[in-house]
């Protein structure tokens, strides 16, 4: 059995320059120590390999029930120059709502 | 002016192209003081460099016409005052166009304030040594190339425009999250280094600068995360106390939704390392930040902390990185998605033939792969829509992916249909530097009698 991250958060991607940035926030305050074990920033790496070069950073947000992604090198060299059709990578949240974890 | 013990700063855009009509809808029934429109993406000063070029009175966001046409009745009216960086490549010339724009409108001579210093493009000239932050090169490198450079300002002066009385603002760059604190500096005389004040009223900032984000645009999720009436969603604004107490609200009687998920979204959007998001005006740090909800479609914003200011502006220097060039043309029914990838080999060898080169290259399939990659996993569609695009520098080059595309219409696998037109438009890329503040001359001139 297994979880999405759907299932337990909501997210948004922002971008700065050619980093994209992805919150991962909590429905209940008590799957947080969950993501804080499981949502490592080893595995979100490896659901990004295709689309994202890296490092990814995580940075928690205890009080606001939720963590911050900073994900480098994923937005095809940056929003003025990039090829893709998602320039600013908004959809890219869905990468990371879709990210199997472990049954809590 | 009478200082008053509560204001409310409204959010009018948050976006060159964002909605006009919630801003009035604030204005007339949202109890505001001021109203701000953020109308600068990254590179929209580079474009309105090139627009000044051609004619000298343009430069400025060219929806200010219609923007203050809508409001200016409203705000003159009920004394809100107006700010907004919609001037952009030239805030002289908006503060004249703002000014016409008043007078047709009946309004009389309205007097506006104008923000100047963010053009540091002559400075760049002698600072070829700083150092780009995104790949570590030499300013030098992108220099001959320069359209524009821009130091994000902060909210001091801002605070210095409004001291002038003036009903309209209007600036070139200011960081985003500084056009709303300035009101606050303003009518409550905050001192710069008051950084629990500061660093509230910044977190304010932050959470308006995208209006509808905080109101459940960019939000709702059928069947897990609903937003009411999102078809007429509002336009937020802060309720600020002197004392640096902070309630997020919106227009009253609008559609979707502000609550503690919708501010917590914005409040960590476009946020790297959460204990320092570097503004002109203060290091904020949000980790220490509670949102709590007060009734209907208010949030209380508590706990927002901050250091000193750094030394530097970041400068954002736009210049000319040649031509990117597209077309798209769809495949449907048996066979869809092996006719497009056909066409896409065929479109490739057509462009090799020609001798033409590309700096960044790539082939999507709409339906399957144009978002998160990984063709080789995806389930194929019914249909599905070939789109390829290059960056180059030259011109030729890029106008010949869309001919080569379209004319898959007649020479490549059978039953494509609906290319669109070849597509090209300037890349007008974008890196930064920080530049000490020291050699920055931020300062205000009033258009008008005051």
């Amino acid at each position: 059995m297994s979880v999405r991250v759907y299932d337990i958060a909501h997210a948004r991607a922002g971008d700065k320059g050619n980093t994209s940035n992805i919150s991962v926030i909590c429905y209940n305050e008590q799957h947080w120590d969950f993501v804080a074990r499981e949502l490592t920033p080893e595995r979100v790496m490896d659901a990004f390999q295709h689309i994202a070069k890296g490092p990814v950073k995580r940075y928690p947000l205890r009080n606001l029930k939720a963590f911050n992604f900073v994900i480098e090198n994923a937005l095809g060299g940056g929003v003025t120059v990039s090829l893709a059709q998602d320039i600013h990578g908004k959809s890219l949240s869905n990468v990371m709502l879709a990210i199997e974890l472990p049954d809590p | 002016m009478a200082s008053r013990e509560t204001i409310r700063v409204g959010a009018g855009a948050g976006t060159s192209d964002d909605r006009m009509l919630p801003a009035l809808e604030l204005a007339e029934r949202g109890d505001i003081d001021y109203l701000v429109f953020e109308c600068l993406a990254e590179r929209t000063v580079s474009r309105e460099n090139l627009a000044r070029k051609h004619d000298p009175n343009l430069g400025y966001a060219p929806s200010l016409h219609a923007r203050l046409r809508m409001v200016l009745p409203a705000c003159i009216e009920k004394r809100i005052r107006i700010v907004s960086n919609m001037g952009a490549a030239n805030p002289l010339g908006g503060a004249r166009a703002a000014r016409k724009e008043a007078a047709d409108l009946g309004l009389g001579d309205v007097p506006v304030a104008v923000v100047l210093g963010d053009d540091v493009t002559s400075i760049m000239k002698h600072q070829s040594g700083l150092t780009l932050l995104e790949n570590g090169e030499p300013l030098e490198s992108i220099l001959p190339k320069m359209i524009s450079a821009n130091a994000y300002l902060g909210a001091d002066v801002v605070r210095e425009a409004l001291g002038t009385g003036a009903p309209i603002v209007l600036s070139g760059r200011v960081a985003d999250p500084s056009l709303f604190l300035a009101p606050m500096l303003h009518e409550f005389g905050w001192a710069a280094d008051d950084l629990p004040k500061v660093a509230q009223g910044t977190a304010a900032g932050h959470l308006l600068e995208c209006t509808a984000s905080v109101t459940g645009g960019c939000f709702g999720w059928p069947g897990k995360k609903h937003v009411p009436d999102l078809a007429r969603n509002g336009y937020p604004f802060a309720e600020v106390k002197a004392d640096g107490s902070i309630v997020i609200g919106k227009t009253p009687g609008s559609g979707g939704r502000l609550d503690v998920m919708t501010c917590t979204e914005q409040l960590i959007y476009e946020i790297h390392d959460p204990t320092a998001y570097i503004t002109p005006d203060c290091v904020l740090d949000i980790t220490g930040i509670s949102l709590t909800e007060e009734g209907a479609d208010r949030v209380r914003v508590r706990g927002a902390q901050a250091r000193p200011a750094t030394h530097t502006y970041k400068v954002n220097v736009g210049y000319a990185d040649g031509y990117i060039g597209e077309g798209e043309v769809s495949y449907g029914g048996i066979g869809a998605v092996a006719r497009a990838k056909w066409a896409a080999e065929i479109v490739k060898e057509r462009l090799k033939l020609q001798g033409f080169v590309y700096d960044d290259f790539r082939v999507d399939l709409i339906g399957m792969s144009s978002l998160h990659d990984r063709l080789e996993v995806r389930p194929e569609p019914y249909e599905v829509r070939l789109r390829i695009a290059g960056r180059t520098h030259e011109r030729k080059a890029a106008h010949a992916i869309g001919f080569e595309v379209r004319a898959m219409h007649m020479h490549g696998p059978g039953g494509a249909g609906g290319a669109c037109e070849p597509r090209v438009r300037d890349v007008l890329a974008v890196k930064s530097v920080l530049l000490p503040k020291k050699l920055v001359n931020a300062q205000v001139v009033v258009e008008g009698s005051l």
